[in-house]
């Protein structure tokens, strides 16, 4: 179980984030939305440990476990993944390698011997075909000249692989047409389980048909300003966020 | 791979032992005094049972080296070297090392579990004495598998062998070759090794015959012992190929600080040579002292037409690193490449880079350069691309990339392209970057600790030299890769 409680965060001077409080329990999934500047991608680059951030206030425990002690590596390793909104280029890495290299990483911290190479190149196989990742695709340098849609289905095959027990997804939308969104969509849905949470994060309402979250926020300011399910997300898509701008600007 | 690497070693522990048993005799006069002096060459010329001509070689050598100075051109900075208080020919190994793995240096010995070295291959390289040395001989038939490849060889009509062998051996094709492609007088630290050289390689090709092994396992047999002031001569006879691995990936403890290595290649009509190099001798401590100094004269000569000479180096290693081993393109239509791995970190100092001389027509080269520099070190790409009025349509790429890791390093980079022919094309390309936050970010979120990230992105920015490396080699530069950049981030 996630629990952040009234997390302050500043970069460069700046306070993003000015007290959020949330718990996400094991299954559950939860829709941050917000309007451009509220402090949801900082959110998301907090939780996973990116340095750039100072926190000045609060916590974050996941599972009882103190994470803002941690390193990038160490909470990946404790079950977190976050899926980039803007995938990095590793030039001369081939995906494969680095799925491999991120897949034995993980099993070393976490005590585990490496995966043999034969079972881990099936499995990989398996879970690219669902994703509609090619065989070429993977011998590619990871991210390289991929296509905006190519590096979401790569961020997920990522995902599928490492099997973590919190995804944090990054506006996974953005950038996706219709047929490549529900690809990644599904991808998504098929790690659905009970013991594994979400926080999808995202402008828009329609990743939410998708992908149908059992909670719904609002954060505004850096801020949680609402709360509701998933009906709360068809009301922001007819009325805008102008009310909880206009609300907290008031 | 295992089982190869296993054999290798035991071959290697059975051929110094030999090589042991032939000096057993004389053992108290197995080092000359200090210093530097004609008759400290004619000990060193007897000592190898040396014919009058290659005495007189030596001694001419020697002559002209008292009247030159040491180059100062090196981006590189060390205390002067004082050559009188150098010893100039010592035994191949003497008893003084240590007795057994627990008085060898346990971060050696680190490094050696990661790089998955076997035990036995682990007391050779830190030069535990032979006497103290596990028996591996005894469940292992070696003297036949070391027999097996001098037969193989021999079936094809190579000659493999130390330099000093051939010398005796092969006199005329010594005579004809050697100090053809490096004259003596060529460099300060070459006409040195001239005077001095204490034993190296010695491959002749013959006519058509394509090598029929990597000459690797075999070099690593004699490379134990050749000592600071390596010599080597490889001849590729018209239409002939080879394949020449030198080096090791674990680091080499030894007691000569200065060594000054002379590489020769000739290539005649329609041949071709390979050369890989993974280097990687005793860089320094934290503080940078006691490293190796390596100054390296490498040099080809694509003689005959239609042939090719390609250079592969992955540098780890030493203190100070000279080194630009190069390509006369002097046959019509003949071929130079040269693709580089040079990592500096802590305090290394690294001059290296390639010259390309084209003189033949039609010729071509091709330079690829990846240097990373992380900790306080520097690192030069020094390299020469020349187009004589004669070479019509001569033809250069050049790819210089420079990786930085931290904010107290250096990347310098100094080409120098001179051309004579209105017809010549030369092209150069240069980039210098920094492994990005993000992208260190980006790695550590799937898990990735430091230094796995330096070393996976590191390892991407020089895929297209590892690729040129033969396969056995690849594999174990990468995991070097990864261990010198240890400690290079945070």
């Amino acid at each position: 179980m996630l629990e952040i409680k009234n997390l302050h965060a500043k970069v460069d001077g700046n306070e993003i984030l000015r007290g959020v409080n949330l718990t996400v329990k094991p299954g559950e999934i939860h829709a941050i939305m917000g309007p451009n500047g509220s402090g949801k991608s900082t959110l998301s680059y907090v939780l996973s440990g990116k340095e750039d951030y100072e926190i000045t206030e609060g916590s974050i425990t996941y599972n009882g476990e103190d994470m803002l002690e941690l390193g990038p590596d160490e909470r990946a390793a404790a079950g977190m993944f976050l899926a980039f909104q803007y995938p990095i280029e590793i030039p001369g890495v081939a995906t494969m390698t680095f799925l491999k290299t991120a897949l034995n990483a993980q099993r070393k911290a976490r005590g585990l011997e490496e995966m043999p190479t034969p079972e881990f190149m099936k499995l990989v196989r398996e879970k690219a075909a669902d994703l509609n990742v090619t065989p070429e695709m993977l011998r590619r340098p990871l991210n390289v000249g991929f296509s905006g849609g190519e590096k979401k289905r790569a961020e997920i095959l990522q995902m599928s692989l490492l099997e973590p027990t919190l995804c944090i997804l990054d506006e996974t939308d953005s950038g996706l047409d219709i047929d490549a969104l529900r690809i990644v969509s599904e991808g998504v849905n098929k790690l659905r389980s009970p013991e594994r949470s979400m926080i999808v994060i995202t402008h828009y309402q329609r990743l939410l048909d998708h992908i149908v979250p059992d909670v719904v926020h609002v954060l505004s300011k850096g801020r949680i300003v609402k709360t509701g399910g998933k009906e709360l997300a068809l009301e922001l898509e007819k009325n805008g966020y102008a009310d909880f701008v206009d609300e907290k600007a008031a | 791979m295992v089982a190869v690497q296993e054999t290798i070693d035991q071959v290697k522990a059975i051929d110094v032992d030999q090589y042991k048993y032939g000096f057993v005799t004389d053992i108290e006069s197995e080092l000359a005094p200090k210093g530097l002096n004609e008759d400290i060459i004619r000990f060193i010329s007897a000592k190898k049972s040396e014919p009058e001509w290659m005495l007189e070689w030596r001694l001419d050598a020697f002559r002209r080296w008292k009247t030159m100075e040491e180059p100062s051109w090196a981006r590189v900075h060390y205390p002067k070297i004082d050559f009188e208080d150098l010893h100039y020919y010592a035994a191949p190994k003497t008893a003084e090392g240590p007795k057994n793995l627990d008085e060898v240096d346990p971060i050696l010995l680190d490094t050696y579990k990661k790089l998955g070295i076997p035990l036995s291959e682990q007391e050779i390289l830190a030069g535990i004495a032979p006497e103290h040395r596990i028996a591996v001989d005894a469940v292992f038939d070696s003297v036949s598998v070391a027999t097996t490849f001098k037969e193989e060889l021999a079936k094809a009509g190579v000659i493999f062998c130390p330099i000093s062998e051939a010398i005796r051996d092969y006199p005329d094709l010594v005579k004809q070759y050697l100090g053809t492609v490096v004259p003596v007088t060529d460099n300060f630290y070459a006409t040195l090794n001239s005077a001095v050289f204490s034993d190296g390689s010695f491959v002749y090709i013959p006519k058509g015959v394509r090598c029929p092994m990597e000459l690797s396992t075999y070099f690593r047999i004699n490379e134990q012992n050749t000592g600071q002031f390596e010599r080597t001569l490889i001849i590729a006879d018209e239409g002939s190929y080879v394949s020449y691995l030198e080096g090791c990936t674990a680091p080499q403890r030894d007691e000569n600080q200065l060594h000054a290595a002379v590489v020769e290649l000739v290539a005649l009509e329609g041949a071709e040579i390979k050369y890989s190099t993974v280097q990687n001798w005793f860089p320094g401590d934290a503080e940078g002292k006691g490293g190796i100094y390596n100054f390296v004269t490498k040099r080809g000569d694509c003689r005959g037409d239609n042939s090719k000479i390609a250079w592969t180096q992955v540098e780890t290693g030493s203190a100070i690193t000279w080194k630009y081993p190069s390509c006369i393109l002097r046959g019509d239509n003949s071929v130079g490449e040269f693709y580089s791995i040079a990592i500096s970190n802590g305090y290394q100092q690294v001059d290296s880079g390639t010259k390309m001389i084209h003189l033949g027509k039609n010729t071509s080269s091709r330079i690829i350069s990846k240097g990373i520099s992380a900790g306080r070190s520097q690192n030069t790409y020094r390299g020469q691309v020349s187009a004589h009025r004669k070479a019509k349509n001569a033809r250069n790429f050049t790819q210089c990339d420079s990786l930085l890791i931290g904010d107290q390093c250096g990347a310098h980079t100094v080409p120098y392209i001179e051309s004579k022919n209105a017809t010549a094309v030369f092209e150069h390309e240069a980039t210098t970057s920094k492994i990005s936050d993000d992208q260190m970010f980006y790695c550590l979120a799937r898990g990735l600790n430091e230094e796995e990230a330096v070393a996976l992105i590191v390892n991407g920015f020089v895929r297209d030299v590892i690729q040129q490396l033969p396969m056995e080699f690849a594999v174990e530069a990468q995991k070097l890769i990864g261990i010198s950049l240890e400690g290079s981030v945070g």
